[in-house]
């Protein structure tokens, strides 16, 4: 019989690290923590490095002969195209001030997830190989050889980071642990090491236009569940455009408000309100899809995919663009997709055909985001809003990462929320805007393999809507971003059950009066609104 | 481990000046040699470190957003968090270098429950780094005395006010202590909080041991071994006229350990973390302006990329389009 | 030193905080060192989750504990916990020990003296035996916090699988 273990043994069992220093702990991939690796076909179709059939947990990565040369080549290519790679590898002065900051190493208590750590498993190989210090003095100077338990390292960890730059905020330099781990998996990308769960959506993505390999039909068809369901609610038949030609406005969205609960509300929001509107806009099946999981390989796949967007815009003839709700999405549309793909000559400077506001902060870029559209609106009072309609919903806003520390958008949802629903409440001040807490699965973690990752890395986040649903009864948890709508719903579920995930313009689409609609009875997931049951026994 | 081979080196280095300048009389090749040598290690090496950032390009406009973005005309904007324009840039970084803003922004209190107000190490860890920095950077404008020759009136008003205290003969200056209690922190932080020692190197270590070494024999120098302060500005004098001679009375040794270890900081700091005093004007989170929506932003090696165009996507579906009652290019 | 009558609830209440602080170093020794210090900063309850989860539930479960299990502050208190440690790759074991670990503690700070005063023994194997309830009790969160993670594994797949079916005249994979 084995021999059992005294319970102060267990609770010492050797989850304790060894004494050895950060340098001498090879890594253990611990199950539930990383994702599937890629596909050979998926790597395949977009002319990927190194398609094979791989595992990340087997010993044998079935790399190429001269795996390390092609990343030291790449780690100089990088220093010399990138002033922050650069200078992010020189001047870290370890701190610590980010180190409890990340929200992975709130939840895993890894060491090695402290942004600073993280940083510095390519530090040491930089060290080592590029400066004269290192070079010389080796360890003493924190250098460090490039072996294969380094880049074993290097995979697990900087897919244990979501680019969310929570750190950055707080580093006195700011040092943005998002641009390393970009650069990081850009030179894991080099080598094949893509995880599955990125690299399909990126293939669909190149191939068909979007994440979810959604082909044109296809589209056309989800929007018509969408379009059946909104005739249910408000009795109205909304016949929207794909591809049309002369179109005022282009509107692009993630794919996943296409797919899934509880994006497709958003998508019917956006729907209802354009319908509403009488906006002369089309869809298009090509460039459909706003996020970039491109952009999680590499800056070039980030640029080929993004490409469709002004291609598609100028194809068409639109004057301007419009965006739906995502996160990532306007990180990459508002700081690259311009420099990338730009100039956007051929359009407008974008102006509501409603309210006759023109948009100057995207005078270049050409490409407005839906809540600052709708903020505008509400502002120059072009809506007819009934936010009682919304009361049964106690409703707390969720900053998205991207949007909130690569953008900057943190009022124009707040200001159409509160336009919207009567019961508002902001979580603690630690936990929002610029801090907000990643949900923990964004950068294309949002896999189900690894929901053990998603649920500690998204713990600060459902930390903080606990305390706002046990002291004021908040069942609601808003935001723009389709990642969010996607893993926020399973992290509710986890840790605070009771709480519900939507989009903004799902909330928008409840309140807002439509012109020649039926009473509505209840909202757009089919839930009776608040009162209408009481009325029903009185009559 | 690393903490105390730093403090070792530190040792072997005045051990090095002691030796060389009292037993071996090398007075001119510690007076005057290694001085100007590391000052042209310094500058050249800063240059071309300087140099090397400046070569890679900001390929992409990436400012962390701490704040609200310039949208909306009604929507008031952070100027300083998320800067739309040179000035707020300027704005932001001035509070950055001069304050530590986003340090700063560690300690923001934290309500308890019981509402009791909270601070955490964070305070600590900016109140040390910004008095650490302050006091340095007010030392070194107190020693432009030793390399002008009428001491500039600013540098007199710094001394006076560096020692508004009057304690002491001579007058103790507050920076003095307030260095070397800052240094001492921050140092004990590395090693008391396990999580610092687990991410802390030799680098982190030694230019700690090397800038407390400094102040320590500064202010030996100045307190306690009495060192002829005529003739040290004699000797620095020559030295910034480029005519450099050791004076005829002698200075002692522990101003050669002072210099010594200068020199040292000196020659280290192109090669190390330190020269974050530069970097931080480069960091592109935060120098850069949010304004990649109005203004194309260049990235000087953006190059044509594979995409799949339309007309490819159009031949992958014509039929299902067609079927699906959508508009195609080609019959 | 001589105490009157005194029960065991109230040494348990007059070393309360001598107890807790021992209970909750044994609860974090289970962490790697240097996560455990950042952990004992309990007071951020935003900035700190587990640590802040951590301390304020075991207080909790021992107010629980004295007050003759009060189920909704116990389900509530060792569900917080449980849930946090139920993804930290503990084992069943390894993430209930800690509940073990308080009769360690408590006899440890009674003392050899309290101990042995009459009455006290009984009333001690009492109070052991609720604790030993408490582990009980949960295992069984454990099992169901690792029951949900799988649910909610098997939910995103059947989501998928579900659209997929559902359009499987529309859709057609990727071509080889």
């Amino acid at each position: 019989m084995a021999k059992l273990p005294k319970p102060e043994e267990l609770s010492k069992i050797d989850y304790t690290p060894p004494k050895t220093s950060w340098m001498d702990t090879p890594v253990v991939f611990k199950e539930g923590m990383f994702c599937h690796g890629s596909k050979p076909k998926s790597l395949d179709i977009v002319g990927f490095p190194n398609p094979r059939d791989w595992r990340p947990a087997d010993a044998d990565w079935k790399l190429p002969e001269n795996w390390k040369e092609i990343l030291l080549e790449g780690i100089a290519e990088r220093l010399e195209k990138y002033r922050s790679f650069r200078l992010f590898m020189d001047i870290c002065v370890r701190c610590g001030a980010c180190a409890d900051k990340c929200h992975f190493f709130i939840g895993t208590g890894d060491p090695k997830n402290m942004p600073v750590l993280r940083a510095e498993l390519i530090r040491s190989v930089y060290r080592k190989e590029f400066t004269l210090a290192g070079k010389i003095f080796g360890k003493m100077a924190g250098a460090r050889e490039l072996t294969l338990d380094v880049l074993k390292e290097w995979w697990y960890y900087f897919f244990q980071c979501t680019e969310c730059r929570r750190c950055s905020v707080f580093c006195p330099y700011g040092i943005d642990q998002a641009e390393i781990t970009i650069i990081g998996r850009e030179l894991l990308n080099l080598l094949g090491l893509n995880i599955e769960w990125i690299a399909g959506p990126v293939s669909n993505c190149y191939m068909k236009g979007n994440h979810l390999g959604l082909e044109p039909h296809t589209i056309v068809g989800n929007l018509e569940y969408m379009l059946d369901d909104i005739e249910t609610v408000t009795g109205k038949r909304i016949k929207p455009t794909f591809n049309r030609k002369g179109a005022e406005i282009l509107f692009v969205t993630p794919s996943g408000d296409l797919f899934a609960d509880p994006g497709t509300y958003t998508c019917m929001g956006y729907l209802m309100l354009f319908e509403e509107l009488g906006l002369d806009y089309t869809w298009s099946t090509y460039a459909s899809e706003g996020g970039n999981f491109g952009f999680f390989t590499s800056n070039e796949m980030g640029k080929r995919l993004n490409s469709k967007i002004y291609a598609e815009a100028k194809r068409l003839g639109v004057k301007w663009i419009l965006g739906g709700e995502c996160g990532h999405m306007w990180r990459v549309l508002s700081q690259y997709m311009d420099t990338w793909n730009g100039p956007a000559d051929f359009l407008e400077v974008p102006k509501s055909p409603i309210t006759g506001t023109v948009f100057e902060n995207a005078k270049s870029m050409k490409m407005v985001h839906v809540a600052e559209f709708t903020a505008d609106l509400i502002k120059n009072n072009k809506l007819k809003l009934d936010p009682k309609r919304n009361d049964h919903l106690n409703v707390t806003w969720h900053d998205s990462c991207n949007v909130a520390r690569g953008m900057g958008m943190l009022e124009e949802p707040r200001y159409v929320l509160k336009n919207v629903v009567n019961n508002f409440v902001e979580m603690p001040e630690d936990t929002i805007r610029e801090k907000t807490f990643c949900c923990g699965s964004g950068t294309g973690l949002n896999a189900s393999e690894d929901m053990d990752l998603r649920m500690k890395g998204g713990f600060p986040r459902a930390n903080a809507v606990k305390f706002v649903h046990e002291h004021y009864g908040v069942n609601m948890l808003a935001n723009v971003c389709a990642i969010d709508r996607a893993t926020l719903k399973p992290l509710m579920d986890y840790w605070v059950p009771g709480v519900n995930v939507c989009g903004l313009h799902e909330l928008v689409a409840n309140a807002l009066v439509m012109t020649g609609e039926k009473e509505r009875t209840t909202d757009l997931r089919g839930e009776p609104l608040p009162g209408i049951e009481q009325k029903e026994e009185k009559a | 481990m690393k903490a105390i081979i730093s403090f070792i080196a530190v040792l072997i280095l005045a051990a090095i000046a002691y030796v060389g300048v009292d037993v071996l009389n090398m007075q001119y090749i510690f007076g005057v040699v290694i001085p100007y040598l590391a000052v042209a290690i310094f500058v050249i090496f800063m240059i071309v470190r300087i140099l090397k950032w400046g070569s890679s390009p900001n390929p992409f406009r990436i400012p962390t957003t701490c704040g609200q973005q310039k949208s909306l005309p009604w929507i008031k904007y952070s100027k300083l968090e998320n800067p739309s324009g040179v000035l707020g840039v300027l704005g932001r970084m001035a509070l950055e270098v001069l304050f530590f803003r986003s340090l700063f922004r560690n300690l923001k209190t934290q309500l308890r429950d019981d509402s009791q107000l909270t601070y955490g190490e964070a305070k600590w860890l900016w109140a040390a780094g910004l008095a650490f920095h302050w006091s340095f950077l007010i030392i070194l404008v107190r020693h432009l005395r030793f390399f002008t020759q009428q001491v500039p009136a600013a540098v007199q008003l710094v001394e006076m006010l560096d020692s508004f205290l009057q304690i002491g003969v001579p007058l103790l200056y507050m920076t003095d202590a307030v260095l070397l209690g800052a240094i001492t922190y921050l140092f004990l932080r590395r090693i008391a909080i396990p999580q610092m020692r687990y991410l802390s190197l030799m680098n982190d270590y030694f230019p700690l041991f090397l800038i407390f070494g400094i102040a320590l024999s500064g202010v030996l120098m100045r307190y306690f071994l009495k060192t002829d302060i005529v003739s040290v500005k004699m000797l620095t004098m020559s030295l910034v006229g480029f005519s450099p001679s050791i004076p005829q009375n002698p200075i002692s040794v522990i101003f050669y350990i002072h210099l010594f270890l200068i020199c040292t900081l000196f020659a280290y700091f192109p090669f190390s973390k330190l020269v974050h005093m530069a970097g931080v004007f480069m960091s592109p989170t935060r120098v850069l302006a949010n304004t990649s929506r109005v203004k194309r932003h260049i990235n000087p090696w953006n190059y044509p990329v594979h995409v799949h165009t339309y007309a490819e996507y159009e031949d992958d579906f014509r039929d299902k389009m067609k079927n699906a009652g959508l508009p195609v290019e080609k019959e | 030193m001589i105490h009157g009558n005194m029960n065991l609830n109230h040494y348990l209440i007059e070393k309360k905080s001598a107890i807790l602080k021992k209970w909750f170093d044994a609860v974090v020794e289970t962490y790697p060192h240097e996560t455990s210090t950042f952990l004992r900063k309990q007071k951020a309850q935003f900035t700190n989750p587990v640590g802040y989860t951590l301390s304020e539930g075991i207080e909790h479960l021992f107010d629980a504990l004295l007050q003759g299990m009060i189920p909704d502050t116990v389900s509530r208190f060792l569900d917080s916990i449980i849930r946090i440690r139920a993804i930290q790759e503990f084992s069943p074991s390894e993430a209930v020990s800690f509940i073990f670990q308080l009769k360690k503690v408590v006899r440890q700070e009674l003392g050899k003296e309290i101990l042995g005063q009459q009455g006290i023994a009984e009333e001690l194997a009492v109070f052991e035996s609720a604790v030993d309830d408490l582990a009980l009790f949960s295992f069984d969160l454990f099992m169901k916090c690792r029951e949900k993670i799988y649910e909610l594994k098997a939910n995103e797949a059947k989501n998928m699988t579900f659209r997929l079916l559902q359009q499987a005249r529309l859709i057609v994979d990727n071509q080889d």
